[in-house]
């Protein structure tokens, strides 16, 4: 049954599929240039080493190009170009995180290329703040908020806005440098 | 605890609109002139179990309407009415108010109710008239009654014993003389099935009789003769009737009234079918995970290679898996007759609005086609056999002028070639007038008046945007959008379409489609490092350019010459944006494609091996593509992508007008 705290850990993702238990909700946090970022745990399908891709022409810099998923073709994007960070050579530790994003038009796999993996996190409700307002300098539509877990701060990033089909066709990344 | 019945309202839509067809295309055949009881008894079945399944679902208007429906064709079906146009007329335009009530319930639309209550106020009317007049037929089914009955006045009896019965000890002419004890005996024999002299078995026995027994016998005193080789033979008894007796039943209803008997007995087990309903997901599904075997496989059999041990084995998988491939494949195919059924009705709708006698002849209803080709096939299919009805056949005045018979035929023809899918819309009417298209093509600025066309290019421009040749503009046609668009259309199915036409004799669209969208054979070409597919159907050769064949328009617009026609070319790598081995046009190949009509040669580095391909779509996980028209993934478990060529054509005259602008 709904009660009145979960109705909130809710309403941060878009239809209450976050990842939650009794005291919280668990996050995949990522690394990317040194900050730590979380993703809703169920919306991850696997987590794989990078390999080559196929480029596919015609597309915005930060999608690298598409990859053989056991028979579906899966688009992957590089997080690091994506939010206009420095871009770095893929070493081994370089990792696809493989999600799920749901849109109007139902749902879709996406696969992201980040620095490395970190760890599962159990957040507490009350721990995720809400996301401050940096005004035009950083666009923070697709933040759900923020965390501290050891006195790191991780950001909760929503896969929906984060990836929908007009954002991957835009050449623009990002916030700003 | 009720049960959820809104979970089988789909099924209860689906089923309905098949039987809607079923009633269709069985009213139309009746139309042609036969009362085949069985057909009639088809249209039956399939408005009574709309009417169950309404009435179950609680759309009470749908099963009041077929209620009425079904009562008409109840007296049809037992001979008691007549078949006339009139009524046929009647019973397909309430198969088009069913059509519509239940789309309006499924849709939750708005209902022509005015048009409804009319219809089956007429149903209503002729069901009256039949009332009052019901005591005259009523008695011609009581005669009926009586061809059936156990006593007849002779017997025809279809006698093909089994090759081994000679071994059983039996011995077919004795039985025949007891027969002749019964009655007087005429036997015919069927020598079709003996071999020829060198397999003769001297032991076995090829023939088969059939016997005329005449005279007043009863029906067990003939099985008993047989009764000792029952299980040895075929065997069957039909009672002779007499003439005189059916003389006396009134003509019309005698094809109706026999055949009734028959097709009731009959009727039920022909309506089950052997088929079961899954979601075409689920064979989606199925199909995607085959080609993932497939793919799997040839990895294998690349890395199997090593080891001698297996080779076997894998050659043994290879084979499975292909078969298995195939098979799967079937699942998604369906008879084209699911396109073709539809064009009867249309053929005759449109025949009778424009006072044109026409008829459609067809042939090939069971080439089968992939599931979504035949979707999307039918409207350009509508759109080609309106032109021919509309502009082909002549009015039946004007036919007997020029010495034709009055009814005008189309023909609708499809089948196999090469692994692609041919149908044919052929008529025999008054074929298209080069000269007023060119004509119409010079004034339109499509063409310059100068150029000098060949009769088949002449008729190509039919398929330029904004071309109409009829001199009024009909609802039907006729509006010079369609045969552009029907070519689209078919290119965008990867298919193509071509006319032939002869002036005062018809013409002849020809389309050619893939089975299937899921297939396709393709090309490999490389440019740079990277793979890409050209489907095989738009190549049309790949040719080394020599320096002496390169024209450049206005210095920057690359075409080349090849007999006799400029050729704009198309590097492939400069759209791409990729690093190309050569940028040196005479170094590389170029691929000449055709697409919308028009040559275009495509820059490429080399070309690889020619493939088959399963296409794979970029759209599911991520978006349309400019230039691409989709993926798949190769032997090595990469991917490809392939080449959408008219997107290509379109994308590479865009990025010449930028930088048009550009340079201004």
């Amino acid at each position: 049954m709904a009660t009145a705290a979960s109705t909130e850990a809710m309403q941060l993702g878009q239809d209450g599929t976050l990842g939650q238990d009794d005291d919280g909700v668990q996050f995949l946090s990522f690394i990317l240039a040194d900050e730590y970022y979380g993703i809703d745990i169920l919306r991850v399908q696997e987590i794989k080493g990078w390999t080559p891709v196929t480029r596919v022409p015609q597309t915005p810099e930060h999608m690298k190009g598409v990859l053989n998923l056991r028979g579906t073709i899966v688009p992957i994007i590089d997080m690091r170009m994506r939010f206009s960070l420095e871009e770095v050579e893929y070493t081994p530790l370089t990792v696809v995180i493989v999600m799920t994003v749901k849109s109007d038009s139902g749902e879709r796999l996406v696969g992201i290329v980040v620095d490395a993996v970190s760890d599962v996190l159990n957040v507490g409700k009350d721990d995720i703040k809400p996301t401050p307002d940096f005004g035009d300098t950083v666009s923070t539509d697709f933040i759900n908020g923020l965390a501290s877990v050891d006195d790191k701060m991780v950001m909760l990033l929503d896969a929906d806005k984060l990836f929908n089909v007009e954002e991957l066709a835009t050449e623009e990344t990002l916030g700003q440098e | 605890m009720a049960i959820d019945i809104s979970q089988f309202l789909q099924t209860f839509y689906e089923e309905s609109f098949e039987g809607l067809d079923i009633m269709e295309s069985g009213l139309l055949s009746l139309d042609s002139g036969s009362a085949d009881s069985e057909v009639i008894n088809d249209i039956f079945r399939a408005a009574h179990s709309i009417k169950g399944g309404s009435g179950t679902f609680g759309l009470n208007a749908v099963a009041n309407f077929t209620h009425i429906l079904e009562s008409l064709l109840d007296e049809m079906r037992d001979g008691r009415r007549q078949v006339t146009k009139e009524g046929v007329n009647l019973l397909l335009e309430s198969v088009d108010c069913l059509r519509e009530m239940l789309t309006a319930a499924k849709e939750n639309q708005e209902l022509d109710t005015q048009r409804i209550a009319d219809v089956h106020g007429r149903l209503e009317a002729m069901w009256g008239k039949s009332e009052e007049g019901a005591s005259t037929p009523v008695t011609a089914t009581d005669n009926s009654n009586t061809s059936t009955g156990q006593n007849a006045d002779g017997w025809t009896i279809k006698f093909s014993p089994f090759p081994y019965i000679l071994k059983t000890g039996n011995e077919p002419a004795r039985m025949f003389k007891e027969l002749r004890e019964l009655g007087e005996l005429t036997v015919a024999v069927n020598t079709d099935k003996v071999p020829d002299f060198p397999e003769l078995d001297p032991d076995e026995c090829f023939l088969a009789w059939t016997l005329t027994l005449d005279g007043n016998i009863e029906r067990a005193a003939i099985e008993d003769v047989f009764s000792w080789i029952e299980e040895d033979c075929d065997l069957e008894i039909t009672p002779i009737v007499s003439r005189s007796e059916s003389d006396n039943q009134p003509a019309a209803n005698t094809p109706a009234a026999t055949g009734a008997a028959t097709a009731r007995t009959g009727g039920s087990s022909s309506s089950e079918s052997a088929s079961i309903r899954v979601g075409i997901d689920k064979v989606d599904s199925v199909i995607n995970l085959v080609g993932e075997l497939v793919i799997t496989q040839s990895m294998l059999s690349t890395t199997g290679s090593a080891y001698p041990m297996l080779q076997a084995g894998l050659a043994q998988l290879e084979r499975n898996t292909r078969e298995l491939q195939e098979q799967v494949m079937r699942m998604r195919m369906l008879p084209v007759s699911f396109v073709f059924n539809r064009f009867p009705r249309l053929v005759h709708d449109i025949s009778e609005k424009l006072g044109k006698k026409i008829e459609l002849k067809m042939s090939g209803e069971q080439t089968e086609l992939d599931k979504t080709v035949i979707e999307k096939v039918t409207d350009p299919l509508v759109h080609l056999i309106r032109n021919s009805l509309d502009h082909g056949i002549e009015m039946p005045e004007d036919r007997l002028a020029a010495g034709k018979p009055e009814t005008g035929t189309v023909w609708l023809d499809a089948y196999h070639k090469g692994g692609n899918i041919i149908i044919e819309v052929r008529d025999d009417g008054k074929g298209i007038d080069k000269a007023v298209i060119l004509e119409k093509a010079i004034e339109r600025g499509l063409v310059d008046a100068n150029t000098h066309l060949e009769d088949n290019q002449i008729l190509d421009l039919i398929f330029q945007p904004g071309l109409s040749t009829a001199k009024e503009v009909s609802d039907l046609s006729g509006r010079g959008v369609g045969m552009d668009v029907v070519r689209r259309n078919m290119e965008s199915l990867g298919g193509n379409v071509e006319i032939r036409s002869t002036m005062g004799e018809g013409s002849t669209l020809t389309v050619r489609l893939p089975l299937t969208l899921a297939i396709l054979d393709g090309q490999t070409i490389e440019v740079g490092n990277e793979n890409y597919i050209v489907p095989l159907i738009s190549i049309i050769e790949s040719t080394q350019i020599k320096p002496e064949m390169l024209n450049y328009v206005a210095g920057k617009g690359e075409t080349f010459m090849l007999r006799d026609e400029y050729i704009p070319v198309i590097r492939l790598h400069e759209i791409f944006e990729s690093k190309p081995r050569h940028t040196d046009i005479t170094k590389g190949l170029l691929v000449v494609v055709e697409a919308e009509g028009k040559k275009t040669g495509l820059f490429v580095d080399d070309l690889l091996g020619q493939q088959q391909v399963v296409i794979k779509s970029l759209e599911t996980n991520y978006k349309k593509v400019d230039g691409v028209s989709g993926a798949t993934i190769l032997g090595d478990g990469s991917i490809a992508l392939i080449l959408d060529v008219p997107g290509l054509v379109r994308l590479s005259q865009e990025n010449r007008t930028d930088r048009l602008k550009l340079s201004a």
